[in-house]
């Protein structure tokens, strides 16, 4: 592993694969999407495999989880955004995993692309759109008119609320992986002082205490900035399915 | 900005597009693009992760959640059905200690009563063999006053008798003749003013 911060981030094919002249290799981001997807399913699929009445310690993790995200989906979405909790669930706990995953030294982190988030966002928005125009129809389009504007002021009003709507998917996105990015960038930095202040001799051992005590203690920043990302994507996700099962408010 | 095509990136590897990713050329792979904007590498990654998250996605849906959510469901069913259990038997009981209470009041009220009723069997018991003894003492006494009487009255006879044949005696020893019976109980009668 070199010395270079953005080294952590490169992707590299496993296996090739292209079709039509695309390249769809099994690179190290797909190995540790796949490894996120097994880590989390399998984690909840064995920790609630005794249905246990009085719940082991593990089963309890699972269980606080989806009563977290049911209790965020219930007070963002209110009931009836129940029927997109599957979706939150699975989001909420593979943006956590992930993140989490990404914490390991030497391991992948696949939301600090933003392809990845940008998708999941799209994801989200575009279950709103279709959601919403499904349900609601045309009247869809009153979630860009709020109530209680005056007249002359609903033009600029408008035209504000379908830029903050545009800039949904993107705001949701680029906060994911900007804070994964700077996160894993910082901590390798610091990390790169460690070594570089280590071999310049007993003065540099040292001083390499200090960025040391610096690493330590953002590593511990970035699990929680791991799992406060999962939790903010997840609740901006309840935020705006909100606006599709109630536009207009 | 940072998107820039691959065949650019190829190009241009000198050039690039901004200097943090000049200062990063050489490296493995990417030909000098900072990896998250290398867009060679987007259709692979969205390949996959549809791939991927498609996956977890059904199987979240499909077996994670509703298996958790009906644990959850039985444990709520549960704890309200054992409260239930509680409130009933909770229920039975203060019916248990009602009914014991109600049942030692009445308990209570018989024992009294039976009681009095005792006192007073008791007490008419006595009264009644007081007067029966009380009528046999006085029927006692008449009879010992009559049999008194009557001795009373035999003997007042006796006297006479007696005072009769004292009298005949005494007339014989001095006058020396016979007197009739008859006269002399005459005579008694007189002196004795009957």
């Amino acid at each position: 592993m070199s010395n270079d911060p953005i080294s952590q981030f490169q992707i590299k094919n496993l296996l090739p694969i292209e079709i039509g002249g695309m390249d769809l290799s099994f690179t190290n981001s797909s190995l540790f999407m796949v490894g996120t997807v097994a880590v989390a399913a399998g984690f909840l699929f064995l920790t609630t495999a005794n249905r246990g009445l009085v719940p082991s310690r593990l089963q309890s993790i699972s269980e606080m989880s989806y009563e977290f995200v049911a209790a965020m989906l219930r007070d963002g979405a209110g009931s009836q955004g129940m029927r997109f909790f599957p979706l939150v669930f699975s989001l909420f706990m593979f943006v956590l995993v992930a993140n989490l995953i990404g914490m390991f030294p030497y391991f992948f982190t696949i939301t600090s692309h933003l392809i990845v988030t940008f998708a999941l966002a799209m994801l989200v928005i575009g279950t709103v759109v279709v959601y919403g125009f499904w349900k609601h129809g045309l009247h869809f389009l009153k979630v860009f008119v709020p109530q209680g504007v005056p007249g002359v002021l609903i033009p600029l009003v408008v035209f504000i609320e379908v830029i903050s709507f545009l800039s949904r998917p993107i705001s949701l996105s680029v906060r994911l992986f900007a804070n994964m990015l700077a996160g894993h960038i910082t901590l390798k930095v610091f990390a790169g002082f460690v070594v570089s202040l280590g071999s310049m001799g007993a003065l540099g051992v040292g001083t390499a205490i200090l960025p040391l005590i610096m690493t330590v203690a953002l590593t511990g920043l970035e699990f929680l900035v791991s799992f406060l990302q999962a939790y903010v994507f997840a609740v901006l996700t309840c935020m705006y399915l909100n606006d599709a099962l109630h536009p207009g408010h | 900005m940072f998107v820039v095509t691959p065949a650019y990136a190829e190009s241009n590897p000198t050039e690039g597009t901004i200097s943090e990713t000049g200062a990063h050329e050489g490296d493995a792979q990417g030909g000098g693009v900072f990896p998250p904007f290398d867009s060679s590498t987007f259709a692979s990654q969205l390949l996959w992760l549809a791939i991927t998250f498609g996956l977890f996605y059904l199987f979240m849906s499909k077996v994670i959640v509703p298996r958790i959510g009906s644990i959850l469901e039985h444990r709520r069913d549960r704890i309200a059905q054992d409260l239930d259990e509680a409130n009933r038997l909770k229920e039975e009981g203060d019916a248990a200690i009602a009914a014991y209470e109600q049942e030692l009041a009445d308990a209570r009220k018989k024992a009294s009563v039976i009681a009095e009723t005792a006192r007073e069997k008791a007490k008419a018991a006595a009264e009644a063999e007081r007067v029966s003894t009380e009528a046999e003492l006085g029927a006692k006494m008449a009879e010992a006053e009559k049999s008194i009487s009557a001795i009373k009255a035999k003997a007042l006879a006796d006297v006479d008798t007696i005072a009769e044949d004292a009298a005949s005696d005494v007339v014989q020893h001095l006058l020396g003749g016979t007197v009739t019976k008859a006269e002399i109980a005459a005579a008694i009668r007189a002196a004795s003013g009957k």
